[in-house]
């Protein structure tokens, strides 16, 4: 009983991380119908500026709440920068061409990332991982028994923080003007042009939202797991897009339950069956999910006109 | 200017590409792989080497960017510094000796592609590398069909060297590290209990931890449980789960330094207290900057103790220490000798065709290498005994010499 606890609080806990970098590729999905996929990327290199802020910051500084405010701060700036420059430079140019030109580009800029990363430019990136500084003192929150379960304390924030974010999202899209300038253009942006709202700003604002979600999701996510390295973003962005597709892409909540769900399966399928079947099982479920929902858990049919 | 923008940035990308491949066709030493975005690291950071005619080139693969790059670069250290001295001392054969590095990113399709192109291009006399047996084996296909022999300095799968008749290895190989375990666990720590944690994704870890399996239960161990994953995963804590609740004394985790860090860091948070045991993958500073203090109290098989005394052995770590300011790691060290058993083979040959190469290479007997005496047997591997060591707060303590 105490082992499936364990499994369920570890389960929430990737889930979370999935979750939080699920959301970042839903909002430009739904604002702009294309599938960002260097967002994994994007997220590895707000790692990197975390991790660089830590290092500036000193042991004593970085571990205060308002060194730790500063490291997210910083990370979630600078990758919205970066989001501005991807968005302005390589997908603005491409939105009147075919979809399939934009998502090959975003390819190539995912892997321009994770393999650029690897260089040896500078003191920071290199191809060799490295392990995230400490920044929130483990400890632990909730002992059961002869430390049977384990809760820590990093966990509840990461948990905390990305409930926080989801109905920070939800509230910004369904309960302000710029969220219904940003239906608007997920609508139709020719039409929304028309109608006078600014369809550049709107889609790189969403951009630099999405961005900065995908730094602060990567440090939870160094956090919880401590390795960096440039390669991380390329299949923790894989897994966390595949749960913003089972939760209907585009939808917030949906990115969220989707992404928990996989957490779940995948922990309790190494639990409780062997670890190597946990990719094909949790993959399969989520092709079951598919075949019978092909829009997701909570993604809305679109009707096609003809 | 809407429509013009895109192309200019198409031009000015064509541009630059053109201009990159040109710098690459003028210094032979450069661009490894084709890829175009890993750095092409240049033979020994000199010129380029003189004509071919008054120098042997060598060739050299390893993973100097990706996942374990630091194996890479240790083995490039190792090998420049076996050809510097060679050269000190007046080559071979009149000649001076110059290696050629390619970086594989650790990938196998690149580690192939590299050896074809240190064959057909560069026309080496003596590949050497990789770390990764997965590697290795992909670039052994290629150097048996070629007739070009292959040494890897620290490839431990058996099936490396099965490949053929030109492949050669200067380390032991995994059944015995996994011996070298399973006894150790059973006689040394006494303990009757054992999980293992193996990493699916390479030869190595199956190899180790097949063979430990194999022998420890031989020996009259238990294997309580057995859980895997794939290398570069991060978050090791349903498996960890999994192994606690069998209650393990010992747990065999068979991996590389970047994953078994974090596995163990993840062990003790889930309150774990058993040692994790391990091989010589576990070898690098990264150990500790990746694991913190839970992986201090752990052990692992090695090839060699830069605490040993002999005068060999401190020669060696003195003059690495002076080129590169580091420790060398076993694989510098086993790079290094995997590059003086080229060397002296090379020497002793009659003349330097792959053949006699070949040949001089597979009489190597009580060759004084750094990391042990080296003698190949029949299959092309080394006999040697390996040492365990533990993991200290800093860098590793000397425990046990184990013997084939």
């Amino acid at each position: 009983m105490s082992d499936f606890i364990q499994h369920l609080i570890n389960g929430i806990a990737s889930g979370t991380i999935y979750a939080l970098i699920a959301l970042g590729y839903t909002m430009v999905y739904g604002v702009l119908k294309l599938i960002n996929f260097a967002h994994g990327d994007v997220m590895m290199v707000g790692v990197y500026v975390g991790y660089a802020t830590a290092f500036q910051l000193g042991r004593a500084a970085r571990t205060t709440l308002w060194g730790v405010l500063a490291i997210f701060l910083v990370a979630m700036a600078a990758c919205a920068l970066i989001g501005f420059l991807i968005e302005r430079f390589a997908y603005r140019p491409l939105r009147d061409k075919p979809r399939l030109t934009a998502l090959i580009t975003a390819i190539g800029i995912s892997f321009a990332l994770s393999y650029g990363f690897q260089l040896d430019f500078g003191p920071l990136p290199g191809a060799a991982p490295r392990a995230f500084p400490e920044v929130i003192q483990p400890t632990e929150w909730l002992v059961l028994g002869d430390r049977e379960v384990v809760v820590w304390n990093w966990q509840v924030i990461s948990l905390l923080i990305a409930a926080a974010l989801m109905v920070g999202l939800q509230y910004l899209v369904f309960r302000t003007r710029f969220g219904r300038a940003m239906r608007a253009v997920s609508f139709d942006h020719r039409v929304a042009g028309l109608m006078g709202i600014p369809t550049d700003r709107v889609i790189a604002v969403t951009f630099m939202l999405g961005s900065a979600l995908a730094a602060g999701a990567g440090i939870l996510y160094a956090i919880k797991d401590t390795s960096v390295q440039p390669l991380m973003g390329l299949y923790v962005g894989l897994k966390a897009f595949v749960a913003a597709v089972v939760g209907g892409i585009g939808n917030v909540p949906g990115a969220m339950v989707g992404a928990l769900l996989l957490g779940l399966i995948e922990e309790f399928v190494v639990g409780y069956t062997a670890s190597s079947w946990r990719e094909a099982v949790a993959f399969g479920v989520l092709i079951l999910v598919l075949l019978f929902k092909p829009e997701g858990l909570f993604g809305r049919v679109a009707a096609e006109k003809v | 200017m809407r429509r013009i923008l895109p192309f200019g940035l198409a031009a000015t990308l064509a541009v630059l590409l053109a201009a990159g491949c040109e710098k690459k066709n003028s210094n032979p030493s450069q661009n490894p792989t084709g890829t175009g975005i890993t750095p092409a690291i240049g033979a020994t950071g000199q010129a380029p080497p003189p004509a071919a005619s008054d120098v042997i080139l060598l060739g050299e693969v390893g993973s100097l960017t990706g996942a374990q790059a630091t194996f890479g670069i240790s083995t490039r250290n190792g090998v420049e510094l076996a050809i510097n001295e060679a050269n000190a001392e007046g080559g071979v054969k009149g000649k001076k000796l110059a290696v050629r590095v390619y970086d594989d990113q650790s990938k196998p399709e690149e580690a192939a592609n590299a050896a074809t192109r240190l064959i057909t291009q560069d026309k080496v006399k003596i590949i050497l590398g990789e770390v990764a047996s997965t590697n290795s084996i992909a670039m052994a296909h290629k150097a048996q069909e070629a007739g070009v022999p292959m040494i890897t300095p620290s490839s431990t799968n058996e099936k490396v060297t099965a490949i053929g008749d030109y492949i050669f290895r200067v380390c032991f190989i995994d059944p015995f590290q996994g011996f070298v375990m399973a006894k150790f666990a059973k006689e040394n720590l006494k303990t009757t209990r054992a999980a293992v944690l193996r990493d699916t994704k390479s030869d190595y870890s199956q190899g180790l931890s097949d063979v430990f399996i194999h022998k420890y239960t031989e020996m009259g161990g238990k294997i309580v449980e057995t859980q895997s994953f794939a290398q570069g995963d991060t978050d090791f804590r349903s498996q960890l789960t999994a192994i606690r609740s069998a209650k393990p004394e010992a747990i065999y985790v068979p991996g590389y330094y970047n994953d078994v860090g974090i596995i163990a860091r993840q062990a003790r948070e889930l309150g774990i207290k058993a040692p994790l045991l391990g091989g010589d993958g576990w070898e690098s500073e990264k150990l500790w900057e990746l694991g913190g203090t839970a992986v201090v109290g752990s052990y692992f098989s090695n090839h060699y103790s830069p605490e040993d005394p002999s005068p060999r052995v401190q020669n060696f770590i003195a003059a690495y220490k002076k080129a590169y300011g580091s420790v060398p790691d076993s694989l510098a060290a086993l790079a290094y000798d995997a590059a003086r058993v080229g060397i002296e083979a090379m020497r002793k040959a009659p003349s330097l065709e792959n053949k006699d190469i070949r040949d001089g290479i597979a009489q190597t007997k009580d060759f004084p290498g750094v990391a042990g005496t080296i003698t190949l047997d029949d299959k092309r591997n080394a006999i040697k005994p390996a040492v365990v060591v533990q993991v200290g707060d800093t860098q590793s303590k000397y425990v046990a010499t184990i013997t084939p």
